[in-house]
């Protein structure tokens, strides 16, 4: 079976232009990262601020075309730097942003925020395009009132709801989900990681998650990827990156995560007495 | 004596749709040397109360309590200059996003002087070096080069850091920090929360972590207080609250912590709860 997802080596430079006083420079964003997703299953991108995740993101969304390397969805290489990319290309692959404050225009309807996709990429008639965003509410848990308010009168997780809709209204076949939990209040992002589960599981959806909350990573992801400064430092299963991580970053990133466990509290309650 | 008192404190805001209560009868205590983490979702009043407390918020803004006492003074009495003294001074409070928080217009370095300059008598040259003490007390390497920096020419965790450095300018007895490190990578909020660890037993300061994030709780706290919707939901020292959480509410927001997922899903009780539940179930 092809993997949904595959890179062999991807590489992104950004260039900044000098001027007189200055040299121009290039910036090694993402320097040669290779990895593999097959259908259904969730790839977790790990890393800190400044690390590439966010740079492969948009690699993978085709937004940003690639220095060098390939990249291949569903067996077909796409290069958009070369090639004008097809509808059906663009449909296939679809990003959910951080912060769904930002991510929805507050000058539209919800129901146009979800058809435009369709309205851009197919051929679809208004009357159906109405229909499938109707549908489309229910399945995130929405209802079909909602269709005609503005995003500034939903909660922030009801936004990322609409957001995750608007990402799913042209049937993809893989969804990047960009922090998608990381603006959300505890309950929420439950509520909005049980949503993704259940749309994975009925869809057969392929998720790219980047995230650098490592529990929620470990809570959903089938394999994890930490990134440190442009390069994947450990890429395998989560229960192998978990329970045996290899590279000093990734032991540094465990380390640092905080612990809720009852053991964790009484060791720092005994250490905080005896200072 | 408790550093800080507050008894039965609300805050209103005037809306066009009738008053709001964003704070609803809150009541808390923090000794010296005592760290309370106030836990709750977003909208559940925390930060709102401590600016009220510190006499912060604007106007519009309608603030009774039955007590607020600072170090046995009473605040509300108090006129705004000798309340001006002792915030910044004597209390003192840490914000979200250090970036922001930060000027862009000055320098890290005239920022943390000026509050040497409003709340001390030292001279140019006893401030100098007191910021350049203040940046190594919080780990920002070469300070007299870094006081010269502007906020965009730092990171984030080195703002947060400047941030602390300017907080604890007057050593002062009541630290609040409202979500210090939501905005800040793991690893770099694990040196901020060492740091603040570290300078809270140092100092013996009282010290007040407003955050959502229960492992921030579970790293930091001594004493926890969880909110919702403006009102107390418990109150217990934090190893019971982990351990034997009472009421309704803090037991659903325990298990949809990530890592107490039980299968594939995680457990949503909060979704099924009403308010009225939820504060029936409060145990103060």
């Amino acid at each position: 079976m092809t993997p949904v997802l595959e890179a062999r080596n991807l590489v992104r430079d950004y260039h900044i232009p000098g001027s007189l006083l200055k040299k121009g420079k290039t910036v090694h964003a993402v320097k040669g990262v290779s990895f593999k997703v097959e259908e259904g299953k969730t790839l977790a991108i790990v890393g800190e601020s400044g690390c590439g995740k966010s740079t492969l993101a948009r690699m993978v969304t085709m937004i940003d075309p690639v220095t060098a390397g390939d990249m291949l969805i569903d067996g077909t290489k796409v290069d958009i730097a070369s090639e004008p990319l097809s509808s059906d290309m663009r449909s296939k692959v679809q990003i959910v942003f951080q912060n769904p404050y930002g991510s929805l225009n507050p000058r539209k309807k919800i129901g146009d925020i979800l058809t435009e996709p369709l309205v851009i990429n197919t051929k679809i008639p208004a009357g159906e395009r109405r229909d499938r965003a109707m549908a489309m509410l229910k399945k995130v848990g929405l209802e079909e009132k909602h269709y005609t308010r503005y995003p500034h009168m939903f909660s922030g997780g009801q936004r990322q709801r609409v957001a995750i809709a608007r990402a799913l209204m042209l049937n993809p076949r893989l969804l990047v989900l960009d922090e998608p939990v990381s603006a959300l209040d505890l309950s929420v992002q439950a509520q909005v990681l049980n949503l993704l589960a259940d749309l994975q599981d009925e869809f057969h959806l392929t998720y790219v998650f980047i995230s650098h909350d490592l529990s929620v990573v470990r809570h959903i992801a089938d394999e994890v990827m930490v990134m440190y400064f442009g390069e994947a430092v450990e890429y395998g299963s989560r229960d192998q990156v978990f329970d045996d991580p290899q590279h000093s970053y990734t032991k540094t990133l465990f380390a640092a995560t905080p612990r809720v466990d009852v053991d964790a509290i009484r060791a720092r309650l005994e250490r905080r007495k005896r200072a | 004596m408790s550093l800080l008192e507050i008894e039965n404190l609300v805050v209103e805001f005037q809306t066009a749709s009738g008053p709001f209560r964003a704070v609803d009868g809150v009541s808390l205590k923090v000794d010296e040397g005592e760290v309370l983490a106030i836990v709750g979702e977003s909208g559940s009043g925390k930060s709102v109360s401590m600016l009220a407390a510190m006499g912060l918020l604007p106007w519009t803004a309608k603030v009774t309590a039955d007590k607020l006492l600072f170090n046995g003074r009473d605040m509300q009495k108090m006129s705004d200059a000798d309340r001006r003294k002792i915030i910044g001074r004597e209390i003192s409070m840490i914000f979200q996003e250090p970036v922001a928080s930060l000027n862009p217009c000055f320098t890290v370095g005239y920022q943390i002087e000026e509050v040497l300059r409003v709340h001390t008598d030292l001279n140019r040259k006893a401030r100098r070096d007191r910021a350049i003490e203040l940046f190594q007390l919080v780990g920002i390497p070469n300070p007299e080069e870094r006081l010269g920096h502007f906020p965009h020419q730092m990171s984030g965790g080195q703002c947060q850091r400047v941030m602390i450095a300017t907080a604890l300018a007057c050593n002062p007895k009541l630290l609040i920090a409202d979500e210090p490190t939501t905005a800040l990578d793991v690893t770099i909020q694990k040196q901020i929360l060492d740091l603040l660890m570290k300078l809270q037993a140092e100092h013996g300061m009282g010290l007040i972590m407003i955050t959502h994030d229960m492992g921030v709780v579970a790293e930091t706290a001594d004493r926890v207080i969880v909110q919702y919707k403006g009102r107390k939901i418990e109150e217990a020292d934090v190893l019971s609250l982990f351990q034997n959480p009472r009421s309704v509410y803090t037991k659903a927001l325990l298990s949809a912590l990530p890592e107490n997922a039980v299968g594939g899903r995680l457990p949503t009780i909060t979704e099924n709860l009403t308010d009225q539940q939820i504060f029936e179930g409060a145990v103060r």
